[in-house]
């Protein structure tokens, strides 16, 4: 437990020296020093309490009411907390790379801004007093707002900002609401499992869901982070949506490990939410231009994954079905972890796409691959994994949750069945769905020729962003092929969410290991297919060249030539297919949904001039839902104006009024 | 089993009606619809002189007058086909394993008397019945409206099939039911062929009235 | 489960799957009043092809070439899962989800390799390819999810021996839509007519072939084989929705589905002689009805 407070401590002591230096290029080192050394102490604390299963506490007097440092680190804090090490360390290495462009003097405000953001994560998941726990839970979200508006002469970043800055703190409210409602019907600050009523659980778990879930980004409450994440720095991106986001998500999960018993529309609201994000997150990402936003969008369809494992999870604890309970809260927990590696992944890769290419539009990209083959490699391993696809990470997850819900609809219940269902025939969708956009996403901008000057002369990252980027695709790979050991080392984890003992969990979780491996077995036999086919064809091309040095008049050879455009002889880069059109027919389809619109200009004359065509698609959640929401707000608070004439002296007679009338309802 | 399949044809006939735009495919394929309720009575029910004459009559109806009227009114009218419907086909083909689905659950809480010769029965009974009143909702013109009619009316008569020729007093209520649902639905109808044609003579019109 | 006894499954999947192809264009040559190709003609196709040389398009980079090798080596695999018989060499609770995501790993490649050219022809038919599957996906799974609920077993193995006629004359209704979605989701996943049409390899109205226009030589060879073996898969999933062969013994059983699999090309080059490819804007409305088939089989298959 000490070393991780040392961590926490040594994370933030560089932070502020890195504040104060003057020199830009030893303050980003000192701070990123910090962040490894600390990633190194809380490795070094989780990963025995994640094998091991024991349980590190600490308690210490603390000045505040209702306050104590009280931090536990058990199984479920430790997963989180590997995560945080993990991309941190990794994002603090590839932020040297990705800084060394800004010469300014900001760099040591952002070093701050960067290490008091690990240092509340890491408290976030420490922490077991409420008190605690929120002014963790600030810190993080203030720290990661002055990241988001690192860049804050740009008027859209301020924007972003703010707009963060709200949502965050709309879902402090919820979350301020449920601590009280917690500490007042278990009677203690701390979390604890406590006695608590099914109608008070309830609404605990509503308000939990509505707190965290704004900071997880679940579909109608998820406007920040298609904002917020294009205008970060694309490293701070990878940590809000590979792990930051993920704190809603170990909030939710740590509410249902203190409610002692679940209800059954609980699971049904997880699915149903999961599912909705699910599908629209991946389809508003298909419709983005914009490479961050995309990748923001797809952080949603991510979380919708975890929801409906989480909610899996419950469905099989309430139906007394430890098997399902089991498998879908693994695979929901060990996509928490998953998603935090691709998707910091591709936060990475993007980020030095960006930093390289100077744009943000996917459109004005393409044949990246040729330049920047080490980045592309590595984009790539991330998006196979993101679509969820063997042999890599994303997989393993999926099946967990996918033979979950299978076996859902054996149960013979029927909100079981359809439970189930829907999630098989959700997580298809989103599969098939996230492939056609990381098709798109890797296709048009690292494939084909270039489609701007954007995209021409440019060159592979220094070589701390490229090891960032492998590090993270080497994770996916072990993941996928090592998946039978993460399983098991996923049982701690669970068994905070459940009633269940270690040994039976444990018990559960043997034959999902089992049918991981064989997973693993076949697709080993799937690399050897590859490279037996690889040989193959090498001999077949190395004979065929032979053939062809000796008899060269008529012997058939390998060749070059342009890409055969069906007899057109003279493609131009400018006729490639686009993202745009890439996604169009499936956006038409979905059109009712998704409400996209098209300007165009229309050709009439035989010799058009100009014509230029521009989709956007809304954001169905934030034109229908927080703008009425804050329409109204304002026009609520215009009403309330007439409290407020710009008199100090009255508003100090508000202050004594408010002091009297406390003081007499005291009294009373 | 037989009557399962018979069943299986009514779910099958009732998805083709939702998922298709053809008018004269949704009149055959209601036609055969008809037809194989008509021989349902004498699989669930031995047999008697009586049932095999309302048999007859039933499939005669159904399989052959009313598609010829149809078809005739159709070829009066030339409008074969319902371009944009309210609700797009393909969701209304989506929308039909989930109205089974509902009518599958309402039938489970229906109090019904016990010796009815297939699970099946009443369930898909009703999901004719939801997919009669879906077409007539749902669609613009008034001969898709007709034959949403002729599906509901199928239904209510699977329903009848199931339980009402055990029970005398359910017959009358059954078939004065089917009159009322008929005359309102029919005036419904009426009132969006008026709509929709409102530039087609009455006299082509009230061939539609048959 | 690896059981290597079993190795002849996806080696009959791997020597018979071009015989489809020959059997398809025979149906539809006898069908148009022609005598047609040999049976044979896809075994010449592809030797020809290994041993011509290629022409790669200076656009496309390493993706182009690894994509042919991927895609055969995944389908390959599945051949592997997918039983013909009791068992297969692997088998295992869930493999069906690792068989459709190897299916999906293959659909990436080639929808990557057909971007990397930069042909404004490929990306269509490439964007095409992920609309269509994205719906045909949900679809297979769901069907696949009834088959689970009416065996209750996990693995495809199990699932298909506990076919048996018993089970066929309790749940035919459920087994009929389930192979009715089957047969709608084999003719798109092979874009085969009313879908896609193999025959027109220039026209602006296709999927897979468009796709491989770039491809030449032993890769295209590589790529016609993966995708005669993927017709075969499928094929066999719906032989063994289709028959209750899973109650005979071993030898018997195989050599039924394999008649059976080849009568079911008889049966696509019928659909392919006898139907107009469909308007690419109705396809969708197709792979609804696919998925509202699997849904009603899911319905029927929960009353019992």
């Amino acid at each position: 437990m000490h070393l991780v407070l040392v961590g926490v401590g040594l994370v933030i002591l560089t932070g502020f020296v890195a504040l104060f230096l003057r020199n830009a290029k030893h303050c980003m080192r000192f701070s990123v020093l910090g962040v490894l050394a600390g990633s190194v102490c809380f490795m070094s604390a989780a990963v025995p309490v994640l094998t091991r299963g024991q349980q590190l506490s600490l308690q210490l007097p603390w000045q505040v009411p209702y306050g104590s440092f009280y931090v536990v680190l058990d199984g479920l804090s430790a997963l989180f907390l590997v995560c945080i090490a993990l991309v941190c360390a990794v994002a603090a290495i590839y932020s040297v790379g990705y800084m060394s462009e800004h010469g300014n003097r900001r760099l040591g405000m952002m070093a701050f801004a960067f290490n008091m953001l690990v240092a509340g994560m890491v408290m976030v998941v420490l922490a077991r007093n409420s008190m605690l726990f929120l002014v963790a839970w600030e810190i993080m979200s203030l720290a990661s707002y002055f990241l988001v508006t690192f860049h804050h002469e740009e008027k859209s970043v301020r924007q972003a900002g703010w707009i963060y800055l709200i949502a965050t703190h709309i879902g402090t409210a919820f979350l301020l609401a449920f601590f009280m409602l917690l500490a007042k019907v278990t009677g203690t600050p701390n979390f604890e499992k406590g006695d608590i009523s099914g109608t008070c659980s309830s609404i605990l778990f509503v308000l939990a869901l509505i707190g965290f879930g704004t900071k997880a980004g679940i579909m109608p409450l998820h406007v920040w982070l298609p904002e917020a994440h294009p205008a970060a720095p694309s490293h701070v991106s990878a940590v809000m949506s590979g792990v930051m986001i993920k704190m809603g998500i170990y909030g939710i999960a740590r509410t249902l490990a203190i409610l002692p018993s679940f209800e059954l529309w609980w699971a049904c609201l997880l699915i149903a939410l999961g599912a909705g994000s699910g599908i629209l997150g991946v389809l508003l990402a298909l419709a983005q231009h914009d490479l961050k936003r995309l990748l923001a969008y797809h952080s949603v369809e991510n979380i919708g994954i975890i929801l409906m494992g989480l909610g899996i999870g419950v469905l099989g604890t309430v139906m007394h079905a430890p098997a399902i309970a089991v498998a879908g809260f693994a695979g929901g927990l060990l996509h928490v972890v998953n998603h935090a590696v691709f998707k910091g992944l591709l936060f990475l890769g993007a980020g030095a796409v960006v930093r390289a290419a100077k744009t943000h539009e996917i459109d004005r990209l393409g044949g990246l691959q040729k330049q920047m083959p080490v980045t592309a490699a590595a984009f790539l391993i991330g998006a196979v994994a993101i679509c969820g696809l063997p042999p890599l990470n994303g997989f393993v997850s999926e099946f967990l949750i996918y033979s979950a819900s299978f076996k859902a609809g054996f149960l013979g219940s029927g909100a079981a069945l359809v439970s189930g269902l829907i999630i098989v025939a959700a997580l298809a969708m989103i599969g098939a769905l996230a492939a056609a956009c990381f098709t798109k996403v890797f296709g048009i901008v690292f494939l084909g020729e270039p489609r701007s000057k954007h995209a021409e002369g440019l060159s592979e990252p220094p070589a701390s962003m490229c090891a960032g980027e492998i590090a993270l695709a080497a994770c996916c790979i072990i993941i996928g092929l090592a998946s039978p050991v993460f399983v098991r080392a996923i049982g701690n984890p669970v068994l905070h969410m459940n009633v269940l003992d270690p040994d039976a969990i444990q018990k559960q979780l043997a034959p999902l290991a089992a049918n991981l491996l064989y997973v693993v077995i076949t697709v080993l036999f799937f690399l050897a297919c590859i490279a037996a086919f690889m040989i193959i064809r090498n001999r077949l091309f190395s004979r065929i060249q032979r053939a062809a040095k000796s008899r060269p008049d008529q012997a058939p050879m390998i060749g070059q030539a342009p890409t055969w455009d069906c007899g057109y002889m003279a493609p131009t880069a400018r006729m490639q297919y686009t993202g745009s059109s890439f996604a169009q027919p499936i956006l038409d389809l979905f059109q009712t949904v998704l409400q996209s619109r098209s300007k165009k200009v229309k050709i009439a004359d035989l010799f058009p001039r100009e014509a230029d065509f521009h989709s956007h698609t809304p954001d169905l959640s934030s034109d229908f839902f927080y703008q009425p929401l804050f329409r109204w707000t304002s026009w609520f608070i215009s009403k309330m104006r007439w409290l407020q004439y710009g008199v100090v002296q009255l508003y100090v007679l508000y202050i004594m009024l408010t002091l009297i009338i406390l003081l007499l309802w005291k009294v009373r | 089993m037989w009557t399962d399949i018979i069943m299986v044809l009514l779910t099958l006939t009732n998805m083709v009606a939702l998922g298709t735009s053809r008018i004269r495919a949704c009149i055959r394929i209601v036609a055969f619809q008809g037809v194989s309720l008509g021989l349902l009575p004498l699989l669930t029910h031995p047999f008697a002189p009586d049932l095999l004459i309302f048999a007859i009559l039933n499939t005669l109806l159904k399989g052959v007058v009313f598609p010829v009227i149809l078809v005739r009114t159709l070829r009066q009218l030339n409008v074969w086909k319902e371009e944009d419907p309210y609700v797009d086909y393909g969701l209304s083909l989506l929308a039909g394993p989930f109205v089974l689905a509902l009518s599958w659950w309402i039938s489970s809480r229906l109090p019904l008397p016990a010796a009815i010769s297939s699970s099946m029965l009443i369930p898909v009974a009703l999901f004719t019945l939801f997919v009669g009143f879906f077409l007539i909702v749902s669609r613009k013109k008034a001969l898709f409206q007709v034959l949403g009619y002729l599906v509901l009316e199928n239904g209510i008569y699977a329903f009848g099939v199931a339980v009402a020729f055990q029970q005398p007093l359910l017959i009358e209520l059954g078939i004065l039911l089917d009159v009322f649902v008929g005359v309102f639905v029919m005036g419904i109808a009426m009132f969006h062929i008026s709509r929709q044609f409102d530039h087609i003579d009455t006299d082509r019109l009230s061939s539609l009235r048959s | 489960m690896i059981n290597l006894k079993e190795i002849f499954q996806p080696l009959a999947a791997m020597l018979l799957a071009p015989l489809l192809f020959g059997i398809i264009n025979r149906v539809k040559a006898f069908f148009a009043g022609r005598r047609g190709q040999p049976l044979l003609q896809s075994y010449y196709d592809l030797w020809k092809l290994l041993n011509k040389g290629a022409v790669y398009s200076t656009t496309t980079s390493w993706v182009f070439r690894a994509s042919p090798v991927v895609c055969l080596a995944a389908v390959v695999i599945v051949a592997c899962i997918i039983p013909l018989g009791a068992r297969n060499v692997i088998s295992f609770s869930g493999d069906f989800v690792l068989a459709v995501y190897l299916l999906g790993l293959m659909r990436f490649f080639m929808v990557i390799a057909a971007l990397d050219t930069g042909s404004s022809f490929e990306g269509m038919g490439a964007s095409r390819e992920v609309q269509f599957s994205m719906l045909a996906e949900p679809a297979l799974f769901i069907g696949l999810a009834v088959l689970a609920r009416l065996t209750s077993s996990l693995s495809l193995a199990q699932a298909f021996s506990s076919v048996t006629p018993q089970v066929w004359a309790s749940h035919c209704a459920t087994l009929l839509l389930v192979a009715a979605a089957f047969v709608i989701i084999l003719l798109a996943e092979n874009a085969r007519i009313p879908v896609d049409d193999p025959n027109t390899h220039l026209e602006l109205t296709m999927i897979h072939e468009v796709m491989v226009l770039d491809n030449s030589g032993p890769d295209f060879a590589f790529i016609m084989y993966a995708a005669a073996i993927k017709l075969w898969l499928f094929s066999v999933l719906l032989v063994r929705v289709l028959l209750p062969v899973g109650s005979m013994p071993g030898w018997a059983s195989v050599l039924v589905s394999i008649t059976a699999v080849l009568l079911i090309a008889v049966l696509v080059g019928i659909v392919e002689s006898c139907m107009a490819r469909l308007r690419l804007i109705k396809v969708p409305h197709l792979l609804f009805s696919a998925a509202a088939l699997a849904i009603l089989a899911l319905v029927f298959a929960f009353r019992d």
